[in-house]
């Protein structure tokens, strides 16, 4: 196993058109790494690039501290899953994963034990004199992946593996993939648009926008202390609230802001901004309260009950709408006026270049916070599938 | 497909419905059966007839004579053997060179779309022209192409139509037909997941492990129903063989076509040619059912 690192790298195309502008990070050893982003953001250029599969422009990459980037995809001792697994339509189940090692002129015997003690870790044992096309989605997937396994790579690589699944076996792969990470300890990177996947299967998530890297951090790093717009609204479902506010205050510890008709005093650091800029103010949809004293008003336009939680969409007096999402079944019908509470301490502050403002208590990174319960809610993961 | 759905077990106006169809399908039937049989027929009774245009006298049933005297003569057998040769080293030829070609021509290079323009153009040259413009424009020893080329460098040129006929043969063919087989194999390449040679790569299949690992296993059924398809049209090559050697020299270059042709039309002997056409037919059945049964078994997985 292995580390890999990134130095400033660089892909420009032959049109001049750069899609990776510059990316510097650490996959450490046994880490779980997850590359997320919207499509076309570079992910899985990036993921190719270090695979060998795509040229590096510029910058260097490293694996296990030697510079890797002349080297050919098998000579750089890494494994990839593809989004279409690619396996060999032609070869069984065995010859499949055994392919690499007949490449690498492994003897027969050798070849026959490593690929039976990948397919005992995967559960394909009865399935080794069969053609990938008599095989379902999973069983491919799985075949794909101890392709992987066999070749005892330094890296794992993982290019969307999930997303030709339907999304109760997403589900079961992603828990089984987490916990083949576990088993086998290998570094790994992998590539997903999907959040719920980056959030439930990272030791530490990158969230790529456009060629650029906009923040690296574990997961729970990242919902509560995204360090801009971007990340904010990309990451956590339903997406955090987003509005307008300007500044009309600011001390050493905490910034006032007015937003919704209303003054909130945030405590953030006011690096960069002065009285009169517009900001935005970030609120999750599970800190907003829903609470007979708040001091927000409200109409509720529509509500979708999903049994453990409620979100409320809620246009406000001044017009802005809002989604609040409680924890149980919440009774409230649509049409009905609420009052909302949005506990400052909880609120993020973005100047308007997109950073956000420091917190000055940093949220602890744990499941004991206030607002909605434990922090990646099962419901909200069915939430998002469905 | 028809045959199948009013197989099924149907409902009285489904029979009603069988009638309407059978009017509407049944004269074409009958018009293509009737296109099929009549000269199959023809062909069987004439082979057991003495029936020789120059000889009126000669006439009446023949028993089995017209077989016998084919199957004795040893011009029959030496068409089969060019018959043979000039199929399989067609064969061998336009696969071998098509499957390098396509390889070749799903790269990306400047002027890609021209040269593959230019690769499929032999084909829609009609084989009598192609077959005259290798033999005078470019093989001929005075003034061919090829002459010239080799007199340029002090080579002797060769004759090629009298010294290698058939191999002569054999490549003008082949020059016809590898468009056809580059046509085919080149889109079935192009069908080939991208993925999967980027999982070979990764697997660390190199340019050669690639082409026998993956592309050649990809392009099986490609290849089958190239076979299937220009062997029907190998068993007959008729024109290019008229038109550059007349069979000649001597039978070296008579296939079967060719021998039922001179047997029929040059020797006017309608009931011996009438023979070798049953035996073509018997000989292009058990072919044909061989490459069926492989094509369907390819086809399958």
């Amino acid at each position: 196993m292995a580390n890999v690192t990134l130095q400033n790298v660089r892909k420009t195309y032959a049109g001049g058109n750069e899609t990776i502008k510059g990316v510097s990070l650490t996959v450490e050893n046994r880490e779980f790494v997850v590359f997320v982003g919207p499509s076309g953001c570079g992910k899985s250029t990036l993921l190719r690039m270090i695979a060998g599969l795509e040229d590096i422009t510029s910058g260097d990459l490293l694996i296990d501290g030697v510079r890797a980037n002349e080297q050919q995809p098998a000579e750089r001792g890494l494994a990839m899953v593809f989004q279409s697994y690619a396996l060999y339509p032609h070869m069984t189940v065995e010859d499949n994963m055994g392919f690499a090692l007949k490449l690498a002129s492994v003897a027969k015997d050798e070849r026959h034990s490593k690929v039976m003690d990948a397919a005992r870790i995967l559960q394909l044992e009865p399935w080794l004199k069969h053609k990938p096309g008599q095989l379902s989605g999973g069983q491919r997937q799985r075949v794909a992946i101890g392709r992987a396994i066999v070749r005892n790579p330094k890296v794992f690589l993982f290019d969307e593996p999930l997303s030709n699944l339907d999304a109760a076996l997403r589900g079961q792969m992603r828990v089984e993939l987490t916990s083949l990470h576990r088993k086998l300890g290998a570094t790994t990177i992998y590539v997903t648009h999907d959040q719920i996947e980056a959030m439930t299967m990272a030791d530490k998530i990158v969230v790529l926008r456009a060629g650029n890297v906009e923040q690296v951090g574990a997961p729970l790093e990242l919902y509560h202390r995204p360090a801009n717009l971007f990340v904010a609204g990309f990451i956590g479902a339903p997406k955090m609230n987003l509005l307008e506010a300007r500044v009309l205050q600011v001390a050493a510890d905490s910034v006032t802001v007015s937003a919704l008709g209303q003054t909130f005093v945030i405590p953030v650091r006011p690096d960069g901004v002065t009285a009169g800029d517009g900001v935005t103010l970030g609120i999750r949809p599970e800190h907003l309260l829903h609470v007979s004293e708040g001091t927000l008003g409200g109409v509720v336009t529509l509500s979708e009950r999903l049994g453990s939680l409620t979100i409320l969409h809620v246009k406000s007096d001044d017009g802005t709408m809002l989604v609040v999402q409680t924890a149980g079944s919440d009774t409230t019908d649509v049409g009905a006026h609420v009052r909302l509470a949005l506990p400052t301490d909880s609120a993020h502050l973005f100047r308007a270049d997109g950073d956000a403002l420091p917190h000055v208590a940093p949220r602890p990174l744990g499941p004991s916070h206030s607002g909605g319960g434990s922090d990646i809610p099962a419901a909200q993961t069915e939430h998002f599938h469905a | 497909m028809s045959a199948s759905t009013l197989a099924a077990p149907a409902p009285p106006r489904q029979s009603a419905r069988r009638r309407g169809t059978l009017a509407l399908v049944g004269p074409s039937v009958l018009i293509l059966a009737a296109w099929a049989t009549v000269p199959l027929i023809m062909t069987l009774w004439y082979s057991f007839q003495n029936y020789n245009l120059v000889d009126p006298t000669q006439h009446g049933f023949a028993k089995f004579d017209n077989y016998t005297y084919l199957l004795s003569d040893p011009d029959f057998w030496s068409s089969l053997a060019n018959t043979a040769f000039l199929v399989i080293g067609v064969l061998v030829i336009t696969v071998g060179f098509g499957t390098l070609l396509a390889v070749l021509y799903d790269q990306a290079f400047p002027g890609r779309s021209i040269a593959r323009v230019l690769v499929i153009s032999p084909f829609f040259i009609m084989p009598t022209v192609a077959a005259l413009l290798w033999k005078n424009l470019m093989l001929h020893p005075i003034y061919g192409v090829y002459s010239n080329m080799m007199r340029m460098v002090g080579l002797t040129p060769i004759d090629w139509m009298s010294h290698y006929p058939l191999f002569t043969l054999t490549l003008i063919v082949s020059w016809e037909w590898l468009p056809f087989a580059v046509l085919i194999l080149l889109t079935a390449i192009q069908s080939l997941d991208g993925e999967q040679k980027e999982a070979a790569r990764m697997d660390g299949a190199g340019p050669v492990a690639r082409f026998f690992y993956i592309i050649i296993p990809h392009l099986r059924r490609a290849i089958t129903v190239v076979v299937m398809i220009e062997t029907i049209f190998l068993l007959t090559v008729f024109a290019e063989i008229t038109v550059t050697t007349a069979g000649g020299p001597g039978v070296a270059t008579t296939n079967l076509a060719f021998l039922i042709y001179s047997r029929a039309l040059l020797q006017f002997d309608v009931g011996g040619g009438s023979a070798g056409g049953v035996i073509a037919i018997i000989i292009a059945n058990i072919v044909a059912a061989f490459l069926v049964r492989s094509v369907a078994r390819n086809l399958e997985t």
